[in-house]
């Protein structure tokens, strides 16, 4: 077992096709360690969020390489990636299919990966994720964001992975349902042993939640940072002030 | 306002949660006046269709010359056609003949649109593009003149109508599933189920289709009146049902012979006629009001 | 022109639900504005965007509004007919919202929005309505104001269509300025230099201004007064700049549970909801 438990290397990406084909991403690498929580931050545009759809395959206009526990996500098999890493969108109110019931959602996810049980076994997940069995029978309509987002959550935890991709995980949640999902995060992540990516344009949330983290800005990486060296303000690069000062007022 | 809502009722199982949302589901329709009168139309469309022997008062095919082309009164009450037979009874049975070609026609269209528009929409690439041209082909051509052609070509018959009508009715059906299908297959709860692994299959049929119903059913009511019209335009030019079948289109056409005098041999089949499509399209209205995603949040 | 621009009291805005029952979402607010910056914080459904709405005279369709009083700098809005209404928004009153690029035409360049803007409202030839328009937009900080000028909403940054958006709402010269999540789509950095523009140009012209917020922070740093509200109603008032000597459980709640860079690791403190609250 290596420790690296992903590793990008010299990621770009493209948007669109013939002339209108730009490139979104520019050779990216980091390298993010099992069980470490890592960060991603930038302003909207930065690409950040397009470095978790790439990961999981949604996006294909790609160069370089990308693996997940040893298994490349172009060429290794994507049964085995999608059940070692899964990801959490941003809007919890279009990330819920709205003809599916709670229950139904997460098992679905069991049944498509053939795994057993799938009925207690989603039971377990609502009431580890804060809900209650009730819950399984309501549709995302009849729930709040919160608690939208929480069962978004239980359905990427369904396959059991090791790795999950938070993509603003909180940026549409109120503040006071924010703590609460944070604290859920890092409660998840004892438990469960995972490795988090976690992308947000929030630093404070970043700093929070991250040992480490990559500053972002039109497509590239321009700084990589630790929690002390944050804290210390031991900080090259400029963009990152300002992002910085914004969060401070 | 998005404030967690109080969980008013515990649910115990699947099924009462589908009926707690259906229930809801009445209870805004049931706002609509003209849809509960729409949907009154329809459901006594059905139950004249089903009982339309208990019903009837005379034999629908059975000649009686002595008493052809009387007036409606006690004893015929919507008066008697250019054979003596009642039409009353006649429009009775014509609801089974219209119900019959309308479900045949709404089954098989709307399913093999539903499927090619949500295919081309979801593969999108040279199966959007040869799927989409077959469609503004069929979609060029105007409607009862294809159907024309289609029954000349496959001879007449209320059968032969139905799969006529069948055939120019789908396109409408694969444009709408793949507008909608276009917007949902970027949607992130469509990714999130291609991140668990679902095949195309699974996605189109479990996830993608389901989103499309609401649109179809809308549509499929408001075609309803369509086709109701279409299958009398056959029946009036004596393409669809042939006699003594009777089918309303066909018994327009015969009063047309005594339409100065006898005003009730058409006239009556076409009153049914028109209150039955009025009928659905008050149904589709007021589904629409309710199930179209356009209108749902204003 | 008296100091108290708008007064509100007893303000309730109700919807119906699917059953047909009126559920408040507003309730019993009062406040009174003069010529300050005030804020309303809340959270989602707290009613923060229905009262700055009620005043502007824009609720959405279904709302059922009653009020002891809603005065507009000595006109009572009530009794106003839906034409007065119109010609206040137009010319007193102006109103920007959280997405910009809803709120510009994007079939028309933007110079030319607000040359109608302005126009609708003052009588003015339009060479004098062109230079009152390019004076605006060099007060909002858009270096070379002929390009952007000639340029559509979709050819602009969110930053840049939320500055026009103030320059489109500042050039009427109205009395009160209505700002509802205005730098909530924008990205951080961004934010504060549009805010401090807002800052400026509310100051300098003595006008009155709703900041309308779900950002604790963002509203204390900007404004004289804060009311934070938690399910339609007032829970507290606090001057600014005294927003951490707030009393309220919820206040508290609000200001400890956002993560800071330089705070504690452990778990974040969580808002617990007293239905007592409520009372």
């Amino acid at each position: 077992m290596s420790t690296k438990m992903i590793n990008i290397k010299d990621l770009c990406v493209w948007f669109g096709e013939g002339q209108q084909r730009t490139q979104v991403l520019k050779n990216i690498n980091l390298q993010i360690a099992r069980g470490e929580s890592f960060g991603l931050v930038g302003e909207s545009g930065s690409g950040k969020s397009t470095i978790l759809r790439t990961a999981m395959g949604l996006v294909e206009d790609y160069s370089g390489e990308i693996s997940i526990d040893g298994i490349n996500t172009r060429t290794g098999d994507y049964k085995a990636l999608i059940r070692c890493a899964q990801m959490l969108f941003q809007d919890p109110y279009a990330s819920l299919h709205p003809r599916f019931t709670v229950g139904q959602a997460i098992t679905e996810v069991m049944k498509i990966n053939a795994i057993d049980n799938h009925q207690q076994k989603m039971v377990d997940l609502l009431l580890s994720i804060g809900l209650t069995a009730e819950h399984q029978y309501r549709y995302p309509h009849e729930l709040s964001g919160g608690q939208r987002q929480r069962v978004a959550l239980a359905r990427s935890l369904a396959l059991e992975p090791d790795v999950l991709l938070l993509d603003e995980p909180t940026s549409a949640l109120d503040a006071s349902i924010q703590a609460e999902m944070l604290n859920l995060l890092n409660k998840l992540k004892q438990s469960l042993g995972l490795t988090y990516i976690i992308v947000s344009h929030d630093i404070a949330v970043v700093s929070y939640m991250c040992d480490r983290f990559a500053v972002m800005s039109q497509g590239k990486v321009v700084e990589i940072l630790s929690r002390e060296q944050l804290r210390s303000g031991d900080i090259q690069c400029e963009y990152t002030q300002k992002l910085i000062a914004a969060s401070e007022y | 306002m998005n404030k967690a809502k109080e969980l008013d009722t515990p649910l115990q199982s699947l099924g009462q949660a589908r009926r707690a949302q259906l229930l809801k589901f009445w209870h805004r329709f049931k706002r609509n006046k003209l849809g509960l009168l729409g949907l009154g139309i329809s459901i006594t469309l059905v139950l004249l269709a089903i009982f339309a022997p208990l019903l009837a008062t005379h034999d629908p095919y059975e000649p009686a010359l002595y008493e052809r082309l009387t007036a409606p009164g006690a004893e015929f009450w919507l008066g008697s056609d250019e054979l003596g037979r009642d039409i009353y009874t006649r429009i009775l049975y014509g609801t089974r003949l219209t119900l019959f070609i309308v479900l045949l026609v709404i089954l098989t269209s709307a399913p093999i649109g539903l499927l090619i528009g949500a295919s081309s929409g979801f593969f999108g690439g040279w199966v959007d593009k040869v799927l989409m041209r077959i469609t503004d082909i069929f979609l060029s051509i105007p409607k009862l003149m294809l159907a024309l052609a289609f029954v000349a070509a496959l001879g007449p018959g209320i059968v032969n109508a139905a799969i006529a009508i069948t055939l120019t009715a789908w396109p409408p059906y694969a444009r709408l599933a793949r507008a909608e299908t276009l917007a949902i297959r970027k949607s992130d709860y469509i990714s999130a189920i291609r991140l668990a692994g679902a095949s195309r299959f699974r996605i189109i049929f479990r996830h993608i289709v389901p989103m499309c119903m609401s649109s179809v059913i809308v549509r499929m009511t408001f075609d309803m009146a369509g086709i109701i019209l279409i299958a009398a335009g056959l029946g009036f030019i004596g393409l669809g049902a042939q006699p003594p079948l009777p089918e309303w289109g066909a018994m327009i056409s015969v009063g047309r012979k005594f339409i100065f005098d006898q005003w009730w041999v058409a006239a009556m089949p076409g009153i049914a006629i028109f209150v039955v499509s009025l009928g659905f399209n008050l149904l589709g209205d007021a589904l629409r009001d309710l199930l179209d995603p356009h209108l749902r949040n204003r | 022109m008296s100091d108290v621009l708008a007064e509100i009291s007893n303000l309730q805005i109700s919807f119906k639900d699917e059953n047909g029952v009126l559920r408040p979402a507003v309730r019993n607010l009062s406040l009174t504005l003069g010529r300050e910056k005030l804020g309303i914080v809340g959270e989602s459904g707290s009613g923060k965007s229905l009262t700055g709405r009620a005043l502007v005279g824009v609720l959405p369709s279904g709302a059922h509004v009653s009020a002891d009083r809603l005065v507009f700098d000595g006109v009572d809005l009530q009794k106003c007919s839906s034409k007065e209404r119109r010609h206040l928004r137009g010319n007193r009153m102006g109103m920007i919202l959280q997405d910009p690029k809803y709120s510009l035409n994007p079939i028309m360049p933007v110079g030319k929005q607000i040359i109608e803007a302005l126009r609708v409202s003052k009588k003015m030839s339009k060479a004098k309505a062109r230079d009152a328009v390019y004076q605006i937009l060099e007060a909002v900080q858009i270096r070379d104001v002929q390009r952007v000028f000639k340029l559509y909403p979709h050819e602009v940054s969110g930053g840049m269509a939320q500055r026009i958006m103030i320059a489109m709402m500042l050039v009427r010269e109205p009395d009160l300025l209505i700002a509802d999540e205005p730098t909530s789509a924008l990205d951080v950095t961004v934010q504060l230099s549009v805010l401090e523009i807002l800052e400026t140009l509310v100051e300098k012209r003595n006008m009155g201004l709703i900041l309308i917020s779900h950002d604790l922070g963002l509203v204390n740093h900007f404004c004289d007064r804060v009311l934070v509200m938690y399910a339609g109603r007032v829970v507290e008032e606090l001057q600014a700049n005294k927003l951490y000597e707030a009393k309220h459980p919820y206040t508290q709640g609000l200001l400890n549970c956002m993560p800071s860079i330089n705070g504690s690791l452990g778990p974040l403190p969580v808002l617990d909801r007293d239905p007592n609250w409520l009372n």
